[in-house]
């Protein structure tokens, strides 16, 4: 019995996420009295994979060839579910990222594993393997037991945290056998606007909606976004309207998002825009109309004209930094 | 070109989430169900790629007779025609296995499904029936483009996209951009009536994960209003006493 986590790497290095993922995985590892082994696959220097032992990954197991460099769901599901049965882990932990979603359900079908994603809490200890995860597009969590012996969890962004806990990580090689066939999608290109905070594991995020009247009003979001070192998001209707692209919708039927701060300028917090970005640790408002629905979930509110009031709130801002 | 595009019943995106019998069952009182809405995007991408006789859609939906208003929206939007495992959809393991057994021997060339299902939120469905079919899974697209035997296709990842390519059978879970969701008309509207809606017998399979319980989360607090001459104030709360910057 172990517990394995997968480390995403993009481009060589880890994310903050990553780091995450390891700390929940060693949190439950200690929870089950074992220990913790992470698998990075692709191009990753020794000293990135030693970071790994900070965060408690007492081993390393390093895949690199050239047939993996870069991210095929089911060759990485074949590696990792082959990591698990080597090591005898019977808990995978992996981020719920974009490639996280693809890879968890693959590896729970190879493992015959019961799989939780959108993990939000440590498993509980009560004799049954139960873990909270996020249900009705964070409208409500759902309590899931893992029934099987092999158990596979997604860890929600910024639902855990980053925790140091020493540990002098061992890197090992490893090696897989990866099928002809399990090579069948080839990437073509990658485009990553490196400038930007991602948005679904981005601590604070600028988010604005139609009160915005268009495209062109747009920079004041994007400065305030800078300043703070946030990701920005929009409302369905905005991204409908092409004014942004549809990577940036969040709610229901676009990303769910969990940051510490979400500030929603211009957007009246309609049911399904709450779904999705409700279980932000602090909310912030700023909308004209003082019976906006969003205001009931805010923590801060503005009454004003974003126009006018998001100068200002930049203004205010340096003024902090300075 | 066989398209095959699984469906999911879900509540309507307005419902007020409540649950029932001590917070174990989900509260079905009042619910309007729908078309869950990613999967009305894989479909309309499905129409279109086979319009013009370029092609067929089969919808599939693992669930029990009550589904079968969904199912036949589906058929109004214009599928060609439709599948139900006639079972209760325990997990996405379960329905996974499934859609699986139904399509192992049909010679689908593409399997379509939207990135989630907005009630369990999974995320699993397309890439476990990859696993069961072992054939390629791709998760969260953009866009979907086929040409002979060839798909194109731009996945979402952190701060990005990626665009890859896919030659052979693939399933993949559409997201927001793949396309506009369309409006059944009059027209599709009668015509599902009689379009076929085949039910099919489940396939046994183990449990590997069951809702024990339900929660909701915490109310929050009142909020605390600022002037908006005051946005000073707004950033030293959030320094000071939020933390958060
Ligand atoms: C099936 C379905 C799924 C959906 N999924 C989502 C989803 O995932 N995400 C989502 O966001 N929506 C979703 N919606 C849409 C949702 O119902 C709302 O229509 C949408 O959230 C409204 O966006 P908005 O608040 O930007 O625009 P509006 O409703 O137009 O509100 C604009 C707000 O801006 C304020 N305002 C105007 N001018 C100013 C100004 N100068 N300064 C300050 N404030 C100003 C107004 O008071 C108003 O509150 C969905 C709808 C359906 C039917």
């Amino acid at each position: 019995m172990s517990v394995l986590v997968y480390v995403e790497q993009a481009e060589g290095k880890f994310k903050k996420s990553v780091f995450e993922a390891v700390s929940y995985a060693k949190a439950i590892a200690d929870q089950q009295s074992t220990n913790l082994t992470a698998i990075s696959i692709g191009d990753v220097t020794d000293s990135e994979l030693k970071e790994l032992g900070k965060y408690g990954a007492s081993k390393v197991l390093n895949v690199s060839t050239d047939q993996l460099k870069t991210f095929v769901n089911q060759a990485y599901a074949s590696v990792i579910a082959a990591a698990a049965e080597k090591e005898g882990a019977d808990i995978v932990v992996l981020s719920n990222s974009f490639s996280g979603k693809g890879l968890a359900p693959r590896i729970a079908v190879k493992l015959k594993a019961g799989l939780a994603d959108g993990a939000v809490e440590l498993p509980s200890t009560d004799g049954k393997f139960s873990v909270k995860k996020t249900a009705f597009s964070g409208k409500a969590f759902a309590i899931t037991e893992l029934t099987s012996a092999n158990k596979v969890i997604a860890l929600n962004p910024n639902a855990f945290g980053v925790k140091e806990n020493a540990t002098d990580a061992a890197i090992e090689a490893f090696t897989a056998d990866v099928k002809q066939s399990d090579l069948g999608t080839v990437i073509k290109e990658i485009v990553r606007a490196t400038d930007k905070v991602s948005l679904p594991d981005a601590e604070l995020v600028v988010s604005a909606g139609r009160g915005l009247k268009g495209p062109e009003n747009w920079g004041m979001i994007e400065e305030l976004a800078a300043l703070l070192g946030a990701a920005t998001a929009c409302s369905k209707p905005v991204s409908d309207a092409d004014w942004r692209p549809h990577s940036e919708h969040v709610g229901q039927t676009g990303i769910a998002i969990s940051p510490n701060l979400y500030i929603a300028i211009g957007i009246s917090g309609a049911i399904q825009h709450l779904a999705g970005v409700s279980s932000s640790k602090v909310i912030v408002v700023i909308n004209k109309d003082p019976e906006a629905p969003f205001f009931k979930v805010a923590d801060y509110g503005i009454v004003g004209d974003a126009f006018e009031v998001v100068p200002k709130l930049i203004e205010a801002l340096k003024a902090h930094k300075a | 070109m066989k398209i095959l595009v699984c469906i999911s019943n879900v509540p309507d995106t307005t419902t007020k989430i409540t649950f029932t019998n001590d917070n174990t069952e989900f509260n079905t009182s009042g619910v309007q169900y729908i078309v869950n809405p990613y999967d009305e995007i894989a479909l309309s991408r499905a129409i279109e790629l086979t319009e013009g006789g370029k092609g067929t859609v089969t919808v599939i939906n693992v669930g029990e007779a009550g589904n079968d208003p969904t199912i036949r929206k589906a058929l109004a939007i214009g599928a060609d025609d439709a599948v139900r495992v006639n079972a209760a959809p325990r997990d996405a393991y379960f329905v996974a296995k499934q859609i699986a057994e139904y399509a192992k021997d049909k010679d689908f060339n593409i399997i379509l499904t939207g990135r989630e299902s907005i009630d369990y939120n999974g995320n699993q469905v397309a890439a476990m029936v990859g696993e069961f079919l072992d054939i390629p899974s791709v998760s969260i697209i953009k866009k979907l483009d086929v040409d002979g035997d060839t798909a194109t296709i731009e996945r979402e990842i952190e701060g990005g996209k990626e665009v890859l390519t896919v030659s052979g059978k693939f399933i993949a879970s559409c997201a927001e951009g793949v396309a506009e969701p369309k409006i059944p008309n009059m027209r599709g509207i009668m015509s599902a009536r009689t379009k076929p809606l085949a039910v099919v017998d489940a396939v046994a399979i183990e449990e590997v994960t069951k809702v024990t319980k339900y929660e909701t989360p915490a109310p929050r607090g009142t909020v605390k209003l600022i002037p908006a001459d005051q946005t000073e104030q707004l950033i030293s709360l959030l320094h000071s006493e939020a933390k958060v910057i």
